[in-house]
């Protein structure tokens, strides 16, 4: 034991010991009080279990220490348990307790091992006790531990099918699960379980399309498969003939939504159905996955769903793979044969893609040239028999003789070039290498039984060659063609026959079975010659030492001889042995693979694997699709209750998620934003920390409304929902239809509690300013929705002016992704990041992007460091509502000490004019060298550009700097709808209208690019358009809430009527500046 | 999914196995092992195996194979992608993907495929989460282990599991921040006997090296995108981001890892570095035949060529060779049948050039086809598409981050023929 202990440092792991080591000792090792003993038996066990070798006589001493407090130890002998439980039920059911005590641990990595482990354990005394783990977990607030709830689901089940209903019970739950983290478990599950409950998937199918790129690679393997499974049963077959293909798919990705609405309008015969539609559109960027199952199961998601002519969107990515390892070429290649057999078109352009390498393996260099073979037409058959010329000179002899087949099967397609490929083989027959020989001979008398035309030359050269040919194989085909044609050469054949007359014993039995099938046609066709040499052989054959010779021997003597016994046979000797044969037919191997799902492992084998899902034929009619939409469900009661709860209810409305996270992507898109707004974004997350400290809870929560609000608020849709859903909750209006599904979201989350709210925020706050609620979900009627909007504006106005802080109130705005830091105090870490797991959008939780999607975020010194005396500060505008009063301009200061010092109680000093109304920023007590904080000051600029000037102090000096607002960052974004706008616009006329004709960069023509330089230059909100040439902004001056409207005018080539209306007639030629400044620069 | 791995070495011993479900013997692997008999190089076994209840699906790397068992319907991609994440697991680990580390680590191995699968699904296979849950050895930590009675195992949940982010550990703290990005370049190019371009495409790689502390947000910009044909993204990569605006926006993982591959647009041409000339040929009569290679520089853009090297697989007939190089070094590996040529740098005044005669076994038929050459090279400072990285911003962090961009072309599959 001593020397043991000596080096079990370096030997810990090795081999060498475990054989001396007897089991005893393990025992002793296991058994003693020291913690590093006992790991070091544990480890000397788990290299026994590796090995392979027996080691469950050690189970009581083992599971002893199930509950050790060591986390290592812990974890080997969980190892251990799961590995020889099977075989020692009732001592492993000692360990269950610690399981089910471990189940309720605080740490939801303790709770998910447990439920791991104790699902693994294959026991069937326990099931009940696990069918009730898998239910609590699958009601867990951490996703991680859900996520291994639906494994637990699959291993349940392969311990007990009776108890699937129950489990699909759990399944169904869980599918409505929003973590990205479950979706791909939980399907799985489903696959596992009940894969033909479709039915299950319905209401789920959009959330899971939506979800699909922030999944797991995994699990997104999973869900695909299933949903191209899914989608043949639900959707009818966009292949028929006349099918409308809308020209704006390849636009879906950058304005995914005018298609959608375009879509039902138009009357053309086939209409895909929006969801096939935002099934297909949501896995092509998956195509561009570096895992290579996900880029493969895309590929056959598009090859069995999408419409003929965009299939060849996978091309690229598919041909990539083949840079991958060797088996994933293989796999890849598989596929490709199979798609190049119905889709030529498909590959060719990158038919040079499958040219083969001396240093490929061999199955690969076969797959590459079945592809050849059938990627080969008449413009590049020349190219490819370039190549194959190369490939027959092969070391590799089983390439050379596929590439001889190959050309056999290019020459019977291409009828073209058959001559040539002929000549070309019949030069193959005098190759050194019997192989190549063979091959050429077999594959020549395939296609001279497919070509009918004059072959006698080549028959003769043949015959010619026949001394020097010794494959057997070979020898045989060249007699049968002898025999066949023998009308064709008939002073050759006879000649042939005496040869093999001559050297009949010595042949291989395949020959001479030939040999006699020669000597009966030619006695039929040729008896004078003939009859005494075919008597010859048919004696020869009769005392044969192979009875198949003997037998075909005789068989033969009675048919062609006539005699009294054979009778009317005789008659049809000619009709039975010399007739046109049928053509072999020369085809791909991989002909008949496409009955199998592309990608599948029975794909691979060409054998239906078990468990094989057959993929489902379209249906003739599509069966309902309102199935899939989701109703909402009224968050009433979840504002209340406490943060505990805030799960169930979510996963409920999993329809939310689907919009926002769609909007969230495509906004990211057309504004281009994501540099500022995470720029911002940790720098505004750091500023609500700060505020923390000083604001009240209350306050803090104002925070989260008031900053979500702005960010939302300057994009016309996004807050278009809050509106919708302000209205909502005001009035309590039960809308059955999922259109106002963005804002219902959020305010669900939002009333769980304003930390759940950062995702859902996230997803909003950086959605797109062109992207409305009517989603390809979208129901409603465009007029119902206007309906609303309309009511909505005034009340919008009413609440703000509400001073009041009220849980109500918060619902009503857009949340903020700061609520969660204020609030996390409050909350175990855990907790928190349970709900960050929730999170939907691409972005990570500390880096919520808070800011509107816009242009980027234009910083200004406030002051130099060199100046400060080592204090430096700049500001930029946060652009959202300033949560100390409404009236005030929200700035961001970021204060950086550049000293080597620290700077101490940083605070603001006197201000100019006085009566400027300025919300500071807490004193900072210090700020140590090389750190920067960043404080936010709300200032009152009265609606007028006027400079804002004060002291920033700090203990020893004090520094005058000016903060000078652009005239757009004194606007606060105003939503409307189009007629609101005009009927504002017709109030503004006259004096308060100014307007002007510009000229635009080029680059800023189009809506998106207009969209974003506006909103650079002023804080405002985009009014949905109907006319594409018309471009509408609407704001409200901060202080008096004045209306501020902008309208712009596309006129031909670049020029366009700005026109902006408002009372406050200096701002608007301030803003006019401005505005004409960002559109004329590219 | 995945039922049970066995890690066999190319001699046909099963020295690891590992069961997710249900034990199974390891008698299944006889059916592999008489494929692998059969099949002369372990390259040449087919991928997926079919046996009366199981199906095999195989990866060979490293002299390794590693077999996995599948019992129901799964998509063999899956697997074998997987399979291959396990080696590239051991190898970030390790260092290396070999028999004997996998035994000397084999507690740390079976830690890292307990938490790489559940019940055959995969579980954690960012090896960002996996360092966080299981630390990969190291000598000072053995010995620290040893004398504290610390693990190596983490108890927390890392924190990548739950987040949208799960490739990035949290807080991540250095005091020198640095990112650094390699384009490398591979020309993939099949030339003919007269030195034309049978074939040849630009594969390119983007790996990175990124130091940074905190949740750094960054962003790529390229002078000409346009370049880029076919693209392939680590998954921190926004993709919208890309096809909007032709930029890489993303939030790095801490560490070394893959940023993109892609591929050239096959409609440029590609610049072939160096031109081959040579001149292989066996004797009709007598045992011998001659060989004679050129290498010299052709579109090289002004950069030198370094790491140049010939490989040739000699026909098995061949028996010795009798060489002499003008620059580098040869070796011919009468085993395997294999000359390599090692000339390093290029001289373009002086090409290198090896020539002498090959001697063939007496009585051999003349090996009829000529064997191909592959060649490797490398050219530093260059990528030879032209691709160039514009800039590259930080968003997010404060601090000011070290950042380098480095070019390097190499020789991918370089085949000549001759």
């Amino acid at each position: 034991m001593r020397v043991m202990l000596v080096d079990h440092n370096k030997t810990s792991q090795c081999f060498f010991f475990l054989s001396v080591l007897r089991n005893e000792d393990l025992k002793e090792m296991l058994e003693s009080n020291k913690e590093s003993l006992k790991l070091e038996a544990m480890k000397r066990i788990v290299g026994l279990i590796a090995k392979g070798k027996n080691a469950s006589e050690l189970f009581p001493a083992v599971v002893k220490n199930v509950a050790n407090k060591n986390i290592e130890l812990k974890k080997l002998v969980y190892v251990y348990l799961v590995r020889y439980a099977e075989e020692q039920q009732d001592l492993a059911l000692l360990s269950i307790s610690t399981f089910q005590r471990a189940l309720k641990d605080p740490n939801q990595f303790i709770r998910a091992s447990a439920l791991r482990v104790l699902s693994s354990i294959r026991v069937p005394i326990i099931v009940p006790i696990m069918m009730v783990a898998i239910k609590e977990a699958a009601a867990d607030l951490s996703p991680y531990v859900r996520k291994t709830s639906a494994h637990a689901i699959q291993k349940l089940y392969s311990l007990d099918p009776d108890q699937k209903e129950q489990l699909i019970e759990v399944i169904e739950k869980l599918l409505k699960d929003k973590s990205t983290l479950v979706a791909g478990s939980v399907v799985m599950a489903f696959e596992d379980v009940c894969p033909d409950r479709i039915d299950l998937i319905h209401k789920n199918y959009r959330k899971l399309c939506n979800l699909l790129v922030d999944v797991e690679e995994w699990g997104q393997v999973v869900i695909i498969s299933m949903l191209t499974r899914y989608a043949r049963t639900q959707f009818v077959s966009p292949w028929k003939e006349g099918a409308m293909f809308d020209e704006n798919n390849d636009k879906a990705f950058y304005e995914s939504d005018s298609e959608e609405k375009k879509d039902p309008t138009e009357d053309k015969p086939y209409i895909m159905d929006p969801d096939h539609r935002l099934l297909l559109r949501n896995t092509k960027p998956l195509l561009q996955s570096r895992n290579t199952a996900v880029v493969m199961s895309v590929a056959q998601l598009y090859w069995h769903l999408a419409p003929k002519h965009e299939v060849s969107a996978v091309t690229k990515s598919l041909v990539r793979l083949l840079r991958s390892h060797r088996e994933v070429q293989y796999i890849v290649l598989q596929n490709i044969a199979t798609m190049s057999i119905q889709r030529k078109g498909m590959f060719e352009p990158s038919m040079k893609s499958f040219y083969v390498r001396s240093t490929d393996a061999t199955h690969i260099k076969t797959l590459k040239l079945e592809i050849l073979t059938n990627l080969a037409n008449e413009a590049n058959i020349s190219t490819i028999l370039r190549e194959f010329q190369t490939y027959v000179k092969s070391q590799d002899k089983a390439f050379a003789a596929a590439t001889i087949q190959a050309i056999g099967r290019c020459a019977t397609n291409i009828s073209e070039v058959a001559d040539t490929c002929l000549n070309g083989l019949v030069l193959l027959l005098s190759n050194r290498d019997e192989t190549v020989v063979a091959e050429s001979v077999v594959v020549i008398k395939k296609l001279l039984q497919t070509q009918p035309t004059q072959h006698s030359e080549i028959i003769k050269h043949m015959a010619k060659l026949f001394d020097n040919i010794t494959v057997p194989m070979a020898r045989a085909s060249i007699l049968w063609l002898m025999g066949e044609y023998c009308e064709k050469v008939p002073k050759i054949a006879p000649d042939v026959l005496r040869k093999m007359a001559k050297s009949f014993t010595v042949e291989e039995d395949i020959v001479k079975l030939q040999i006699v099938n020669l000597a009966a046609k030619l006695y039929l066709t040729n008896s004078k010659q003939t009859k005494l040499l075919t008597q010859y052989i048919l004696n020869l054959g009769k005392y044969d030492q192979n009875y198949d010779i003997r037998d075909r021997t005789r068989f033969i003597r009675q048919l062609i001889v006539p005699s009294e016994k054979s009778g009317a046979l005789n008659k049809y000797a000619r009709r039975i042995l010399l007739a046109p044969k049928p053509a072999p037919l020369l085809e791909s191997a991989f002909k008949d693979r496409d009955r199998y799902q592309l990608g599948t492992l029975s794909h691979s084998l060409n054998t239906k694997a078990s468990g094989y899902q057959e993929l489902p034929d379209w249906p003739a009619v599509a069966p309902d699709q309102s199935v899939r939409n989701v109703e909402i469900i009224e968050p009433v009661k979840e504002w209340a209750p406490s943060l505990g709860k805030a799960k169930k209810p979510k996963s409920g409305d999993k329809f939310y998620s689907d919009e926002e996270d769609e909007k969230e992507e495509e906004g990211s898109d057309s504004s281009g934003s994501e540099d500022s707004s995470s720029s911002s974004s940790s720098g505004s997350s750091e500023e609500s920390g700060s505020e923390s400290e000083e604001e009240s809870s209350g306050t803090s929560e104002k925070t989260s409304s008031d900053s979500g609000k702005s960010s939302t608020g300057s994009e016309g849709s996004s807050s278009d929902s809050v509106q919708n859903k302000k209205k909502k909750k005001t009035k309590k209006v039960v809308k059955k239809k999922s259109k106002p599904a963005a804002a219902d979201s959020d305010s669900d989350e939002n009333g769980n509690g304003p930390v759940a709210s950062s995702s859902s925020s996230s997803a909003e706050s950086s959605s797109g300013s062109e992207t409305d609620s009517e989603g390809d979900s979208d129901s409603d009627s465009p007029a119902a929705q206007k309906k609303k909007n309309n009511v909505k504006s005034k009340p919008k106005v009413e609440v703000k002016s509400k001073k009041e802080v009220s849980l109500l109130d918060l619902d009503d705005f857009s949340p903020a992704p700061q609520s969660n830091t204020p609030k996390s105090a409050v909350l175990s870490s855990s907790l928190l990041s349970d709900l960050e797991g929730l999170s939907l959008s691409n972005v990570s939780p500390t880096i919520q992007v808070t800011t509107p999607s816009f242009g980027p975020m234009k910083t200004h010194e406030l002051l130099h460091h060199m100046t400060g005396k080592g204090l430096s500060a700049k500001y930029h505008f946060p652009r959202q509502p300033c949560l100390y009063q409404p009236s005030m301009v929200g700035v961001q200061v970021i204060l950086t000490n550049s000293s080597d010092h620290t700077l101490e109680e940083i605070h603001v000093g006197e201000r100019n004019p006085a009566s400027l109304n300025i919300h500071c920023f807490n004193t900072i007590e210090r700020l140590e060298p090389e750190a920067s904080v960043t404080v936010s000051m709300g200032i009152d600029f009265s609606d007028s550009t006027q400079a804002a000037n004060f002291q920033l102090c700090t203990k020893e000096d004090g520094f005058s700097v000016s903060i000078q607002p652009a005239v757009g960052e004194l606007l606060m974004p105003s939503t409307m709808t189009e007629q609101d706008f005009s009927k504002e616009q017709g109030k503004l006329l006259g004096m308060n209208e100014i307007s002007e004709t510009i000229t635009m960069a080029t680059a800023n023509t189009s809506s998106q690019a207009i969209s974003k330089q506006v909103l650079s230059v002023a804080n405002l909100g985009v009014v949905s358009s109907s006319q594409s040439n018309f471009h509408r902004f609407a704001g409200r001056t901060v202080s008096s809430g004045d209306l501020v409207l902008v309208s712009l005018e596309v006129k031909e080539s670049c020029s366009a009527l700005l026109t902006i209306n408002t009372e406050k007639s200096v701002m608007a030629s301030m803003l006019l500046r401005d505005l004409k400044q960002a559109l004329a620069q590219a | 999914m995945i039922h049970s791995l066995f890690l066999i070495n190319h001699t046909g011993d099963i020295f690891l196995e590992k069961h997710w479900k249900s034990v199974i013997s390891r008698g299944v692997c006889d059916y592999f092992l008489e494929v692998k008999e059969k099949a002369v190089e372990p390259e040449n076994v087919p991928p997926v195996l079919q046996t009366p209840h199981h199906y095999l699906i195989s990866i060979y790397r490293d002299k390794l194979f590693f077999l996995s068992v599948i019992q129901t319907e799964v998509p063999p991609l899956f697997v074998i992608e997987f399979l291959h994440r396990v080696a590239d697991t051991f190898q970030d680990y390790f260092g290396e993907c070999s028999e004997s580390i996998i035994k000397d680590n084999v507690v740390t191995v079976y830690e890292l495929l307990e938490e790489m699968l559940d019940n055959g699904f995969p579980l954690a296979t960012e090896s960002n989460i996996l360092k966080e849950m299981i630390k990969p050895p190291t000598i000072l930590r053995s010995v620290v282990n040893t004398l504290t009675g610390s693990s190596n195992v983490g108890d927390k949940l890392p924190t990548g599991q739950l987040s949208n982010i799960p490739w990035r550990r949290a807080a991540v703290k250095y005091t020198n921040n640095e990112a650094y990005f390699d384009v490398i370049e591979e020309i993939d190019a099949i030339l003919d006997k007269s030195g034309m371009t049978v074939f040849a495409e630009i594969q390119g790689v983007i790996e990175a090296c990124t130091r940074l502390s905190g949740m750094p947000d960054l962003t790529l910009s390229f002078m000409n995108p346009r370049l880029l044909d076919d693209v392939s993204f680590h998954p921190c990569v926004r993709f919208k981001r890309w096809e909007s605006e032709r930029v890489l926006s993303f939030i790095p993982p801490d560490g070394n890892f893959t940023l993109m591959t892609y591929h050239v647009s096959s409609q440029n041409l590609v610049a072939i570095p160096v031109y081959v000339k040579q001149n292989i040929s066996f004797f009709e009569t007598g045992s011998c035949g001659r060989l004679d290679i050129t290498i010299g520089p052709k579109q090289t853009m002004g950069k030198m060529v370094e790491g140049l090297m010939v490989t040739v697989h000699m026909p098995k007939a061949v028996l010795s060779v009798n060489l002499t190089a003008s620059q580098g070094n040869y070796t011919y590996d009468l085993a395997t049948k294999v000359l390599v040529w090692d000339i390093g740098k290029l001289n373009p005044q002086k090409p290198p050039n090896l020539r002498g005669t090959l001697s063939v076994q007496s009585g051999a038929p003349r090996p009829e086809e000529n064997p191909a050459l592959d060649i490797k090279l490398k050219i530093q400072q260059l990528a030879i598409s032209g691709l160039k990285v514009n800039r590259l911003d930080m968003y997010g962090e404060k601090y000011k981050p070290f950042k380098g961009v480095k070019y390097m072309t190499k020789a991918g599959k370089f085949q000549v023929r001759t």
